[in-house]
């Protein structure tokens, strides 16, 4: 994890960096507040990262010499089918949709979304299919 | 073996059944598996690349003659304006991310599947509805988009652009925005948490670690781009002034923000297959990657400088800081060299088989190289000044994109039998090499003389000189050729269609892709060898040709391990 | 020594653009060479000639650490030409001759404050901006509309005319002649008739062509319009000063 960790505080101290002699020096606000907000978005994962990678034991994937047996166990659920991204997808559509030919748009827009949404979660709970 | 053993268990539910999902188009409409997705992510952008050429082929025809008539000025402005759209939003970027990094990253650490499968498919979602609603802009009253694919404001305004193409446009890039956010999430939490025991960061392939850099480089600009998009939006329809003078806004914060997306988005299309050929060109030299770290190193620079650059497309607006805009846009040339020289440095002493895929590759360095040097001309502000918004700056940055195809011809050719389980032939494929890569030369070359001869790019018509006409049909005839390319990849795929049998590693391949089975089962590995290095598939099959250090020999055994 | 294909133009800086694009060329020429010379080695000397497995040779610190820093001093000995001439590039020297030029869709307007004379064209009307050989012209460039962008081969030269900013730099033609000029960005419809053309001319038929504006109906339409481009100076140049007045 600490490599991990590391990159992410690396990019974020350049940005930072480049982001106090950019606007020390241009004074032009739009560049600065972006390049300060990429130097956050460096900081703030690389800062957890950091964080926690003090606080957990080495994972098998962070170990040279790890075999393939430390790996056993469970990784974590991987659902192989489910009907609800397609159902969120085609819910995004009709709202943008919505912007451009009317707002009544929304109503199966939103209305898919929900669908997907609340779907989505009850599958996540039931591990969903595989 | 004693070094292989059974892969973790990646479900409460299974172990290594097959998969028994629904089948047909049920299965593609709800299938989450990574490979399955990143196959409609392929079909899609290549359907996409055969809709920007062709629109390109258009833009062509109507410039081989100074005053041409294929299409009305109206229409050319949409042509080029829904080409720039369809190559850089719709087929580029979606390749490379979407497609081959979506089925290739998980493979190559050892994952079973992406970290949020269901994310995943939605990305895919919303990209296929993002570029429905993008080019649905051609089926509307007033056309699709014609402002260019930067949509400079005030252009793009609701007084200088009215009409529902815009806003397809803008709805589209939305939709396909979110869905590259969603896969770099994605990208970044798989690298991260889902490597095999012993994949340490160091011991992933080139072209993961180039995946990586370019997943936080979609984190850290497209949500800057999507936020650009609501402003223009509400600048259209909401009433707002953001970018236009007359209410106190300042039209040059539009291209602020888009070049804040626009010059990183350079970087999240070209590393991907910067990673693609490093491989290419690694397996059929069948040696290891030159430099290997400082690949790593230099692409990591890339990502961070490119982050620093991107005024070096308004250099001519007058209103940047041209120092330090020339300074950070010329250090990258440094980093970019470096990958250039590890590239040959991969080549050198090795056994270089020129596969169709290697020509590919061979063919993207050499037209890289062009569009790189180029592209050093325009990091320095008085050079920009004569050349900006001419066609010296399109035929740099079709350099450039054309070695973005070359490279992904090449990890299609390489990574295609491992997908679908069969080679292509080799023999079309070959053919298909020349026509891309002399009718890429042919068709930029002329492009830099037009150029400097001051011809400005996005015009319709352009006045009759006979040496203009000259270089315009030179590089239509170039732009014919590489047509025909793609018609020989399209004849390609039918005429091997399930023909030739690839095995599980035909090229002697080096990284864990090439350990599993071609396709890949369901959770893309029985079984996983050792990690030991970031060849572990070619550690396996040559357990007696590791990687050597500078002055280290065969057969001369250091104690230490490979270099971790 | 040769132009690589571009031409040294017909001003100060112009030329020292120029020389600037020779010099890159140079470099460019020679590292592309030594680039493509290692490639095509490599490939027809390294080429598969059998089964044989390489020696696995991966790492080269001498040599990377040479390809690294090599190139990063190119890279600075690049931008410090870039800085010369970009300074005289961008120089704005005390001058009598100001040209107002107004680009909209789809045509230009070059208005000469202090004089009577206004010059207005669109399309391929082509309206023509006439200035002194040997003089420094001041320009303040604008745009009423859109970004257009105003561009003239034998100036080595083009910058943007931005609704809401006032773009200031300085001409300095050497020889006289007509040169065309045109739009260089996308600015809707008729982008690409959007010409004009640069007349350079003697001093004296320069005083000769500004006498021309003679008669009650020019000069009041050059006093309305002077009106006007006072009003967006005044405007533009507020934003102008916080955008290009770099340090504090």
């Amino acid at each position: 994890m600490k490599v991990e960790a590391k990159i992410l505080l690396g990019l974020g101290l350049f940005f930072g960096l480049m982001c106090a002699v950019y606007w020390n020096w241009s004074l032009e606000n739009a560049g600065g507040v972006m390049m300060f907000a990429a130097m956050l978005l460096g900081f703030l994962p690389g800062g957890y990262y950091w964080w926690w990678s003090r606080r957990m034991k080495a994972r098998p994937e962070d170990n040279p010499q790890a075999t393939q047996t430390q790996g056993a166990g469970v990784v974590g659920a991987f659902p192989g089918s489910s009907i609800f991204p397609f159902v969120m997808g085609m819910g995004a559509f009709f709202v943008v949709l919505a912007l451009v030919f009317g707002i009544w748009l929304l109503v199966p827009g939103l209305g898919l979304v929900l669908w997907a949404l609340l779907g989505g979660t009850a599958e996540g709970r039931r591990g969903g299919t595989h | 073996m004693t070094d292989v053993l059974d892969p973790p268990v990646h479900a409460e539910h299974h172990g290594h059944e097959e998969h028994h999902g629904p089948t047909g188009i049920l299965n593609w409409l709800t299938s989450t598996d990574h490979k399955v997705i990143g196959l409609s992510y392929t079909v899609t952008s290549v359907i996409m690349m055969v809709i920007g050429g062709l629109f390109a082929e258009i833009i062509r025809g109507q410039l081989a003659t100074p005053n041409g008539n294929l299409v009305s000025l109206a229409q050319y402005n949409e042509l080029f304006t829904m080409h720039g759209s369809v190559m850089i939003y719709l087929f580029a970027g979606p390749f490379a991310f979407g497609a081959l990094a979506n089925i290739m990253v998980p493979i190559q650490i050892g994952a079973p599947d992406m970290a949020f499968p269901r994310l995943n498919a939605l990305s895919y979602w919303l990209y296929l509805t993002g570029s429905i609603t993008m080019l649905s802009g051609f089926f509307t009253a007033g056309g699709a988009a014609n402002f260019g694919w930067v949509g400079y404001a005030p252009l793009s305004n609701s007084l200088n652009t009215p009409g529902a193409g815009a806003d397809l446009w803008i709805g589209g890039l939305l939709l396909t925005g979110f869905s590259a956010i969603f896969t770099g999430v994605n990208l970044v939490a798989t690298i991260f948490y889902l490597r095999a025991p012993g994949m340490t960061m160091f011991r992933m392939p080139i072209f993961t670690w180039n995946m990586l850099v370019t997943a936080i480089l979609i984190l850290l600009a497209f949500p800057v781009l999507t936020a650009g998009l609501v402003m223009l939006y509400a600048d259209r329809h909401f009433g707002t002034h953001i970018f236009s003078v007359a209410g106190g806004g300042v039209p040059v914060l539009w291209q602020h923000i888009f070049w804040f997306w626009g010059h990183p988005e350079v970087y999240i299309l070209a590393l991907p297959f910067f990673g693609m050929v490093t491989e290419v060109i690694a397996v059929f030299s069948r040696k290891p990657v030159f430099g290997y770290k400082g690949m790593i190193f230099a692409t990591l620079t890339i990502a961070a400088l490119s982050l620093g650059v991107w005024a070096h497309h308004m250099f001519t607006t007058g209103v940047v800081l041209l120092p330090f805009f020339s300074i950070m846009s010329l250090l990258i040339a440094v980093p970019t060299g470096i990958k250039m020289f590890n590239w040959i440095g991969t080549m050198w002493r090795g056994q270089v088989w020129f596969s169709t895929s290697m020509l590919m590759a061979l063919g993207f360095l050499f037209t890289f190289l062009i569009g790189g040097l180029t592209g050093i001309y325009l990091a320095s502000p008085p050079l920009d000044f004569f050349t900006h918004d001419t066609y010296f700056v399109v035929a740099h940055f079709h350099s450039v994109v054309m070695a973005l195809v070359l490279g992904a011809m090449a990890g299609l050719y390489y990574w295609g039998p491992k997908i679908t389980g069969y080679l292509l032939n080799e023999r079309i494929g070959k053919a298909q090499f020349w026509f891309l890569f002399i009718g890429t030369q042919v068709f930029t070359f002329p492009l830099y003389v037009l150029g400097l001869q001051g011809m400005p790019r996005r015009m319709a018509v352009y006045p009759n000189d006979p040496q203009w006409k000259n270089l315009n049909d030179i590089s239509t005839l170039g732009a014919v050729l590489i047509g025909v390319s793609t018609i020989l990849f399209v004849i390609n795929v039918i005429v091997s269609w399930k023909k030739y049998p690839a095995g599980d590693n035909p090229w002697d391949a080096q990284t864990l892709e090439w350990f599993t089975t071609s396709p890949p089962p369901h959770h893309n590995f029985y079984r996983l060898p050792q990690i030991r290095s970031e060849r572990p598939t070619w550690d396996h099959n040559h357990p007696d040709y590791r990687s050597l250090h500078h002055g280290e020999h065969e057969g001369v055994h250091e104690v230490k391990g490979a270099h971790e | 020594m040769p132009g690589f294909g571009a031409s040294a133009g017909v001003t100060e800086s112009s030329k020292s653009a120029f020389h600037l694009w020779q010099g890159f060329s140079i470099g460019a020429v020679i590292i592309g060479a030594l680039v493509v010379v290692l490639m095509l080695w490599a490939i027809v000397r390294y080429r598969r000639k059998g089964d044989r497995i390489p020696e696995q040779h991966q790492y080269h610190l001498p040599l990377e650490v040479i390809y690294t820093v090599v190139p990063i001093l190119i890279v600075f000995g690049l931008f410090a030409a870039t800085l010369v001439v970009e300074n005289k590039a961008t120089a704005n020297p005390k001058t009598n001759v100001v040209v107002n030029v107004n680009a909209f869709q789809w045509g230009w307007q070059f208005l000469y404050p202090g004089t009577n004379a206004l010059v207005y064209g669109q399309t391929t009307q082509s309206p023509i901006m006439e200035i002194p050989v040997n003089t420094n012209v001041h320009i303040n460039l604008t745009s009423t509309d859109v970004i257009h962008g105003f561009y003239v081969r034998a100036f080595n030269f083009s910058r943007y005319a931005l609704p809401g900013v006032v773009n200031q730099f300085t001409i300095r033609a050497q020889s006289t002649g007509t040169f065309f000029g045109q739009c260089t960005q996308l600015c809707g419809l008729y982008h690409s008739l959007m010409f004009f053309r640069v007349k350079v001319v003697t001093p004296t038929q320069y005083a000769q062509w500004l006498s021309t504006f003679n008669n009650p109906a020019d000069i009041a339409k050059a006093a309305a319009a002077l009106a006007t481009t006072n009003a967006e100076l005044a405007s533009g140049v507020a934003s102008k000063t916080s955008y290009t007045k770099f340090g504090r």
